[in-house]
């Protein structure tokens, strides 16, 4: 796969724009995911991955051809989505769908509310819950716990991706699930 | 828990990272069975990797790909000549090649405004700025006033050049060669080259006399 995708990209420096759509085709659903479990939000996620693509396109006389492409990808992708968060005021849309569900959105949750007893906890809710719990936790520990648990991407992988040392990568993800630890182990 | 050692949550983490040595995993494994509170701790933090991990994948918008592809910047121009300088050294080469050369040439051109002249015994000078062949003088060779006039009352065995200048030859005075007034820089290059075929011609006879 690698090998296709630096070929694509030699296409598209020489100015070969369809190239960059296999490219984006390739990527797009590992980087949204990213991006939404990131940001917990779908308009934003897009809004951000589809940022991260066009950046890409843009410095790809940047990108060494000599690493992995994905590893470079992703690193665009986590810093525009830690920006993003650090600029971020905490704003709610009524209509906007909750975090980890689909077609629920916060008017269906008032409804809803009271109706389901406790202990029968759908799995759209779990869902749901689960992504409240990764998006409660500091923006640090939360980019290591999607990338190594969502993106299942190795610790070496994502300290070259979020350029910290490897150490730091392992106190971040011990950390991390600690405190989603004690979130979650009630359920 | 309290009182078990913080390396056996060390150990928890190096396991769930799976880089766990071996005897570590051990002391980990047996502390395990005796101690009911780390294995409680232990189980909820492989029940909360396997909660995250299962959460579902989210479907990537529609049109994704075209919503980017719509908003990639139109190739900018300079980005094209750049390619273009990168695809084509050679030529690239020759442009800054021909840069450099005209430079040079229009530096040549002005830098010397200073009045020059042939050194000769039989040439005077006047005011700085006009060289004088006198009456009754003979200048055996060529003569070449730069930025300057010339006026010849005697005799020039030779070619007379005036760069940036006049000459003014008096009734009484003769040039046995020609004479020649450049005024423009473009006068001036063409002489220039004449110039040098003349002397490569004259390479070039000269060696076919020497055989």
């Amino acid at each position: 796969m690698e090998d296709i995708v630096k070929k694509r990209i030699k296409e598209v420096r020489k100015g070969d724009h369809n190239a960059f759509g296999e490219i984006v085709e390739l990527y797009k659903s590992k980087v949204y995911q990213l991006c939404y479990r990131m940001l917990g939000n779908s308009h934003e996620a897009e809004d951000i991955a589809q940022e991260a693509f066009i950046r890409a396109y843009v410095n790809i006389d940047r990108y060494n051809i000599d690493r992995k492409f994905s590893t470079w990808l992703y690193r665009i992708a986590t810093n525009l989505c830690i920006d993003r968060i650090r600029k971020k005021k905490p704003d709610y849309y009524l209509d906007a769908e909750i975090a980890g569900t689909e077609g629920m959105n916060m008017y269906s949750q008032i409804a809803a509310e009271g109706m389901l007893p406790e202990d029968e906890v759908t799995s759209m809710e779990l869902q749901a819950l689960i992504q409240r719990e990764i998006l409660n936790l500091p923006e640090k520990y939360r980019s290591v716990i999607v990338l190594k648990y969502i993106e299942e991407l190795s610790l070496n992988e994502i300290s070259e991706i979020l350029d910290m040392p490897l150490g730091t990568v392992k106190t971040r993800i011990h950390r991390g699930r600690e405190a989603l630890r004690k979130q979650l182990r009630h359920i | 828990m309290s009182s078990c050692p913080d390396y056996i949550i060390e150990f928890m983490h190096e396991y769930l990272d799976e880089e766990i040595p071996e005897e570590h995993k051990q002391e980990l494994k047996e502390h395990l069975q005796i101690c009911a509170d780390c294995k409680q701790h232990f189980n909820e933090l492989v029940k909360t990797v396997a909660l995250v991990q299962s959460t579902s994948h989210i479907q990537t918008p529609e049109n994704f790909t075209e919503k980017v592809m719509m908003h990639l910047p139109r190739e900018k121009k300079k980005v094209g000549i750049k390619r273009w300088f990168g695809r084509h050294p050679i030529l690239t080469a020759a442009a800054v090649f021909i840069i450099f050369m005209t430079a040079s040439v229009f530096a040549s051109w002005n830098q010397d405004d200073n009045f020059s002249v042939t050194k000769n015994k039989n040439i005077i000078i006047e005011n700085n700025t006009t060289a004088v062949v006198p009456e009754g003088k003979t200048v055996e060779g060529d003569i070449v006033v730069k930025n300057g006039d010339i006026r010849i009352e005697g005799k020039v065995d030779g070619n007379v050049t005036i760069i940036n200048g006049n000459n003014y030859l008096a009734s009484a005075g003769t040039v046995t060669g020609e004479i020649e007034e450049i005024n423009k820089v473009f006068d001036w290059l063409w002489h220039k080259i004449k110039d040098i075929s003349s002397e490569v011609l004259q390479l070039f006879n000269s060696d076919k006399d020497a055989k």
